[in-house]
């Protein structure tokens, strides 16, 4: 009979929680971005371009300036017309720039981009095999999309971070800013790209074609960010466009960000927008890690 | 460990009307059934999408049986996957190592998987390295790593639980014929130093005839034959002794079918063709008998049947049209092109 000859260093526990593994899991996320510098500034570099140009290009408060347009024959004074055109601005974007309007959305912008992402790794591990050995050990079921998840949140959040930082480099309306509105402005982050990734995690639990995760994240994220008021206030578009930026969490998320970073008049009240990205947030957990456990398990 | 005494030896798997049907209908496996000993090299011999892996896949929870069940390590396979789980260690087909990783990294990723504390993951994790020879190479990205490094690697991943039993899906596949020799000889090292059970899947017949203990053909979903290599050679009905006698005219048939072992003897004008079992033992006696009776011999030749043999009498020697699943194809393409990188 076989001889028991394992070496003697057996003088411990195994971790037996139901969540061991899932920081492992997460840091191998991690661990691709951090320590790929490139990855990691060209993720930033996007954000980036269209902050300097999109926000700055579409100078809409010139537009409204003394210096741009004149009622021909009345000849309003200047400062009117200068009066006038902060007003309208005010009205519109509940800020006197468009580009501190512009800086908010694209905290949700870069978040909902990187929530989606989430998706793709799973097809990959699937693809490349890790996924089944990941299967073959231990760790439960949920842990493997709860560290996907995990992953986009961390990540989002610090790109969502640097992406302010630049926002108020380039020119930013901080007078508003205080340390509620930021802790504020990040949990509605934190909702959003918690229930987002979550979605993005379920749709790729079966999926083996990347190119079909691809096709999906392009079919929804234009539309998830013009359907929403990361842009363009939502008071201002079509009636029938209104009901879908109303359910569209994007919404909701930009609207606390303004709220709380900009002071600008919202959508809805901050306790409403709260309720709302907590609802998705959960639902959309729940059901991702309940799904996990059905599917991961052929 | 829960496990029961059969035939003086402890049975480590214990399989029952395992079954496997993908989509309702195609079985992919059907109704095995078979038990691995502790301690024994144990083989699954069959043409691709026999329902090699997809067996094992369901030994080690990975997949769930459609009927059946079975027992591992004393765990049962439905009831207590995450016990299973933690007392077998896999070495898959595949490559599974993340290539962005450094081979350490990815080490240290297993063991934080299997709920090693790190303060004995580390101190492994360098043991292990050190007896797969990859401690030069442990700092290094896995995508610079030959198909030999990588499949070495592969197998410190199964080994960091120090499981009781391993499972080894083509373990060398696609490896050139020193790499195979080298990570056979890795294997048996491994084997010796834990005194693990081995269970493993292969295509390449002279490795199974000398690695295992015992094996079990398998062809479209069941199980066909199972036994030692020995075994199944002389289930063929033993060795071929094959004579040419100088001398023409009397009939010799009569005299070498009494001999000892012989079972049964062909004459073909004058060469007899004599199906035998121990070939070794039954040639000189021909060769007695008939110089005795004042005959000789222009020619003798002794063929055992090889593990090949056996291997088409059971699975048939017709081409096979039908094909692994895509994924399976594709998994298997991966492999042999990381393999020769």
């Amino acid at each position: 009979m076989q001889q028991n000859n394992y070496k003697v260093d057996s003088n411990f526990e195994v971790n037996k929680s139901p969540l061991h593994g899932l920081w492992a899991l997460t840091n191998r996320e991690l661990k691709k971005w951090y320590k790929a510098p490139f990855i990691l500034i060209m993720s930033l570099v996007q954000p980036f371009i269209w902050l300097a140009l999109f926000g700055k290009a579409m100078n809409i408060s010139a537009i409204f300036s003394g210096g741009s347009f004149n009622i021909p024959g009345l000849n309003i004074p200047k400062e009117i017309l200068d009066q006038l055109g902060k007003e309208i601005m005010r009205s519109t974007f509940g800020t006197s720039d468009y580009f501190s309007f512009l800086a908010v959305g694209m905290l949700s912008f870069i978040t909902l981009f990187t929530a989606m992402f989430s998706g793709m790794s799973i097809v990959w591990d699937r693809r490349l095999g890790f996924l089944n050995k990941v299967l073959g050990t231990p760790v439960a079921r949920g842990v493997i999309p709860m560290s996907k998840v995990l992953n986009a949140v961390v990540r989002s959040l610090i790109q969502a971070t640097i992406v302010l930082m630049i926002a108020i480099l380039l020119g930013m309306d901080t007078s508003n800013i205080t340390i509620f509105g930021l802790l504020g402005t990040f949990s509605a982050l934190f909702l959003m790209v918690l229930g987002f990734s979550s979605l993005f995690v379920m749709l790729a639990l079966r999926s083996t074609s990347w190119e079909t995760q691809s096709a999906i994240m392009n079919l929804l994220n234009l539309p998830l960010l013009f359907a929403s008021n990361a842009m363009f206030p939502a008071a201002f578009m079509p009636e029938w466009l209104q009901p879908i930026v109303k359910i569209n969490p994007v919404s909701y998320a930009t609207d606390i960000s303004r709220q709380m970073l900009l002071g600008a008049p919202g959508m809805a009240n901050l306790a409403f927008d709260f309720l709302y990205l907590g609802a998705f947030a959960i639902s959309l957990s729940t059901i991702g890690i309940i799904l996990s456990w059905k599917f991961l398990s052929k | 460990m829960i496990v029961k005494l059969r035939v003086n030896k402890l049975v480590i798997v214990e399989v029952q009307g395992l079954t496997k049907s993908f989509n309702g209908k195609t079985k992919a496996v059907d109704e095995v059934s078979f038990e691995v000993y502790e301690g024994e090299t144990f083989g699954f011999l069959g043409p691709n999408g026999a329902g090699k892996s997809t067996t094992i896949n369901m030994l080690t929870t990975i997949l769930k049986p459609t009927s059946g069940t079975a027992k591992v390590c004393g765990y049962d396979i439905i009831k207590q996957p995450s016990d299973v789980r933690r007392s077998v260690g896999i070495v898959p087909q595949e490559y599974t190592a993340d290539e962005d990783l450094t081979g350490y990294e990815n080490l240290v990723l297993c063991a934080d998987l299997y709920g090693i504390p790190r303060s004995v993951s580390k101190q492994r994790t360098q043991e292990l390295l050190k007896l797969v020879e990859l401690e030069d190479a442990a700092k290094r990205k896995v995508d610079t790593y030959s198909g030999g490094m990588r499949r070495r690697l592969e197998l410190a991943c199964g080994l960091v639980s120090r499981p009781k039993l391993l499972f080894l899906d083509e373990p060398t596949l696609g490896l050139d014929v020193q790499t195979r020799v080298a990570v056979w000889n890795y294997i048996k090292k491994l084997k010796e130093e834990y005194g693990m059970t081995l269970f493993l899947t292969t295509h390449y017949l002279e490795e199974a005839d000398s690695v295992c203990n015992r094996l079990a053909i398998i062809d479209h979903g069941k199980i066909l034959k199972i036994g030692s290599p020995n075994e199944l050679k002389e289930s063929l009905g033993g060795d071929l002794i094959e004579i040419e006698v100088k001398e023409q005219g009397e009939d010799l048939s009569g005299i070498l079918r009494v001999l000892k072992h012989v079972k049964e003897v062909r004459k073909n004008n004058s060469t007899y063709l004599v199906r035998t079992e121990k070939g070794e033992e039954v040639a000189p006696e021909i060769i007695e008998t008939i110089r005795v009776r004042g005959f000789h011999m222009s020619k003798i030749s002794l063929t055992k049947p090889t593990l090949d043999e056996v291997y088409l009498e059971y699975t048939g020697r017709k081409l096979r049209e039908e094909q692994a699943s895509w994924e399976e194809t594709m998994a298997v393409q991966r492999t042999l092109k990381r393999a020769r990188a």
